[in-house]
């Protein structure tokens, strides 16, 4: 698909579909969208849920070393504490995904960060272009139907032609 | 205050980024060429981003201010 003129365009690759890594690739691509560029996300491995009718996007301090632990209530020094739970002990509690998820959420929320799915909405309003990959589709089984209409299917080609002709081209 | 005379105000308090240009945007389709949109946000980050905005989108950012107290007005013009 050939650029239109005088627009700029961004080709995103999202690879991790984790809650944390969710947001990079819809914020990037709605801030373009919003500075009229021409979009396009290619979903590919564990990006390819966040297509999903229902996003069910979540998080885990687990193996991730760099992520702060924060409570989203009490006093503004409270607030701002991180929580260092050695992995030995978090590994252990049942349900400390949820938990994390959660606390992460209400977090973004507090502080005016759209959640995931309203920046996606986003995307979809402005005609970014969303592209579920194909193959990872055949290897984890998913069929097109699991994913909002929105959406379209294509495979490392289809999101290269794109790609061959964008001003700016990142992998999440 | 300068007067620009907005021909609509979008207040985006609360709202980091990437909102406050997404809505930025999605207000001056609404608009006519020539009217002038009054945008308010709280995110520090708007400043350098509505810049940023305006010269890819080739509005014009009539004015930005920082009015302090974490408070930021904008008034962009729609030219085309």
């Amino acid at each position: 698909m050939s650029k239109e003129d005088g627009r700029r365009r961004l080709a995103l690759i999202s690879s991790q579909g984790t809650l944390d890594w969710a947001y990079p690739p819809f914020i990037l691509a709605s801030a373009a969208g919003a500075m009229d560029w021409e979009v396009a996300i290619f979903f590919t491995f564990y990006g390819l849920p966040l297509l999903k009718k229902e996003l069910s996007a979540a998080v885990s301090p687990l193996g991730n070393p760099a992520m702060p632990m924060k409570m989203p209530f009490g006093s503004a020094g409270f607030q701002a504490t991180n929580w260092n739970i050695p992995n030995a002990l978090m590994s252990n509690i049942p349900g400390f995904e949820s938990v994390a998820t959660n606390l992460m959420k209400k977090t973004f929320k507090n502080k005016g960060v759209a959640t995931v799915g309203e920046l996606r909405d986003a995307c979809v309003e402005m005609d970014v272009r969303l592209i579920g990959c194909q193959m990872t589709m055949d290897v984890f089984g998913f069929d097109k139907e699991d994913f909002i209409d929105e959406c379209e299917i294509g495979g490392a080609a289809t999101f290269l032609e794109y790609a061959s002709e964008a001003d700016v081209s990142l992998f999440v | 205050m300068a007067d620009h005379s907005a021909t609509k105000t979008l207040d985006c308090s609360g709202l980091l980024c990437p909102m406050p240009v997404v809505k930025t945007n999605k207000s001056m389709k609404e608009l006519q060429v020539g009217d002038v949109l009054e945008m308010i946000s709280t995110d520090p980050g708007s400043l350098p981003d509505m810049t940023a905005w305006a010269n890819q989108t080739k509005h014009e950012l009539l004015e930005s201010m920082d009015e302090g107290n974490d408070t930021y007005r904008f008034f962009i013009k729609k030219t085309h």
